[in-house]
């Protein structure tokens, strides 16, 4: 028998608050991440990630009660990421309660950091996010673009994104992927900046490109809608976790529910 | 009642002294051998590395402490304070271990992804922890224990079936290869169940 795969909501946090408009029943307050998370807790989820997108000191200090706070009635892995730009941030956050902590911008301005953080804490601890977008091949991208497909439209390839997605650096993909792990991340949270709010599924061919380069556990992320969605990112790409937020957030499915219908699929989910 | 939680510098405790308070124990963070002496159990919590944790239980005296607590009151080894209960490891082979147990750690096999990090299931062996047979747990962990007596209570499958959960319940030693404070509400249970029941 192998792992089970996870199912992980992810939660957008600004300023101590979860961005995405959530209404559910039964919940005491539904802006409140800790609230929330206590909830996804209690149906089922294997994981929760907390995504800080404040742009603030202050953000960033209420992002630590909320971890502080969630600690002390999730008993799941917890991983937090956003923001995070020194080995003294990852230190915060784990003090706080968090289990993994999840880099990305940083990691691309100084991979050393995941290193170094990694000799630290341990690898089981350092989690690199990959945003990567799908990029026409263009003469002046040929000394990065290590990984070359093609469809009808020609030729591209995959293009790490830094700054929420905002801003291309000249790194690879599946390249940067297996640089992470040659550094000690201890696993890699790949979206799809393509994908990410379509609710139309999973990158398969980014995330299979990604789990077939390197040994450490991928979560996939940005595109899904469906349950289906999820069957397709474990059968096809072969991913370890499949990260999802607006079809659990808006209430369009449960985690239950999710859970059910990758059981019924053969997909090896752990139930509660 | 108290439960001390073993403090030896490397590993992530809050976790594991949240889970006790949620359960309503009274958790102490302490690496003071005398504090372990009014414990109504022990908790050796987990993640770091076998050397760096060995020679800290060495140094402080708490590896003669423990020992000398052993089977007055319950003591529960997690992921690598499971490891430790052992005489030594593959990890660090110069290191030792507390030798609670006979035998060794050695490496997860090369043809699975290492570390072990996520769900699988326990089947237990025994009648004390039927309840929990085939349940879920959460395990991050690249060793695991080879023992070499008869203490297997539980087993797991990742490339090969390994002991996840050993014990001796007539000294009321556990030792669990998965994070029971991190595995749900199933976790928490077997916590608790291990920290009061096997007192019992």
């Amino acid at each position: 028998m192998a792992l089970a795969k996870r199912i992980i909501p992810c939660l957008d946090v600004k300023d101590g608050r979860v961005v995405k408009g959530v209404r559910f029943r039964g919940l005491r307050d539904a802006g409140d991440p800790a609230e929330l998370a206590h909830h996804y807790y209690r149906h089922g989820a294997d994981e929760i990630v907390f995504l800080d997108i404040s742009a603030s000191p202050e953000g960033r200090r209420l992002m630590v009660d909320v971890v502080r706070r969630t600690a002390e009635k999730v008993f799941i892995p917890m991983t937090v990421g956003g923001g995070i730009s020194d080995v003294e941030d990852f230190r915060r956050a784990l003090t706080a309660g968090a289990d993994k902590v999840s880099v990305n911008t940083a990691a691309v301005e100084n991979p050393e950091l995941i290193s170094e953080a990694a000799d630290i804490f341990g690898s089981q601890c350092v989690v690199v996010a990959i945003d990567a977008k799908r990029e026409p091949l263009k003469p002046e991208h040929e000394h990065v673009a290590d990984h070359i497909f093609s469809n009808d439209d020609g030729e591209y390839w995959f293009r790490v994104y830094v700054r929420g997605g905002r801003e291309p650096v000249d790194l690879d993909a599946i390249t940067w992927a297996k640089r992470v792990e040659e550094l000690g991340a201890g696993e890699i949270l790949l979206t799809s900046i393509d994908a990410d709010g379509t609710q139309e599924g999973y990158d398969i061919e980014l995330t299979r490109e990604v789990c077939n380069a390197v040994s450490i556990p991928v979560i996939a992320s940005g595109g899904c809608g469906h349950p289906k969605h999820m069957v397709e990112v474990f059968k096809e790409a072969d991913a370890d976790a499949a990260l999802a937020a607006s079809i659990f957030h808006y209430g369009k499915f449960t985690i239950e529910e999710v859970k059910e219908h990758l059981a019924e699929r053969g997909v090896r989910v752990r139930q509660c | 009642m108290k439960v001390a939680i073993v403090e030896y510098g490397v590993g992530n405790l809050n976790s594991v002294y949240r889970a006790v308070k949620h359960l309503g124990h009274e958790p102490v963070v302490t690496d003071d051998p005398s504090e372990l002496h009014d414990a109504d159990a022990v908790i050796l919590p987990g993640v770091g590395n076998f050397r760096a944790a060995a020679e800290k239980l060495e140094e402080t005296g708490l590896c003669d402490e423990i020992r000398e607590l052993l089977g007055s009151v319950p003591l529960l080894g997690i992921c690598l304070g499971m490891q430790l209960l052992m005489e030594s490891s593959e990890e660090s082979p110069e290191s030792r271990g507390l030798g609670v147990f006979r035998g060794t750690c050695v490496a997860l096999p090369n043809d699975v992804k290492t570390p072990h990090m996520g769900w699988n299931t326990v089947e237990f062996r025994t009648e004390e922890f039927r309840e929990f047979d085939g349940e879920m747990f959460y395990f991050v962990h690249s060793y695991r224990v080879a023992p070499e007596d008869d203490v297997v209570l539980g087993e797991t499958e990742y490339g090969e079936r390994f002991p996840s959960v050993i014990g001796d319940r007539g000294r009321l030693i556990y030792g669990m290869q998965f994070h029971p404070e991190k595995s749900g509400p199933v976790g928490l249970k077997l916590l608790g169940e291990v920290l009061t029941g096997a007192s019992r």
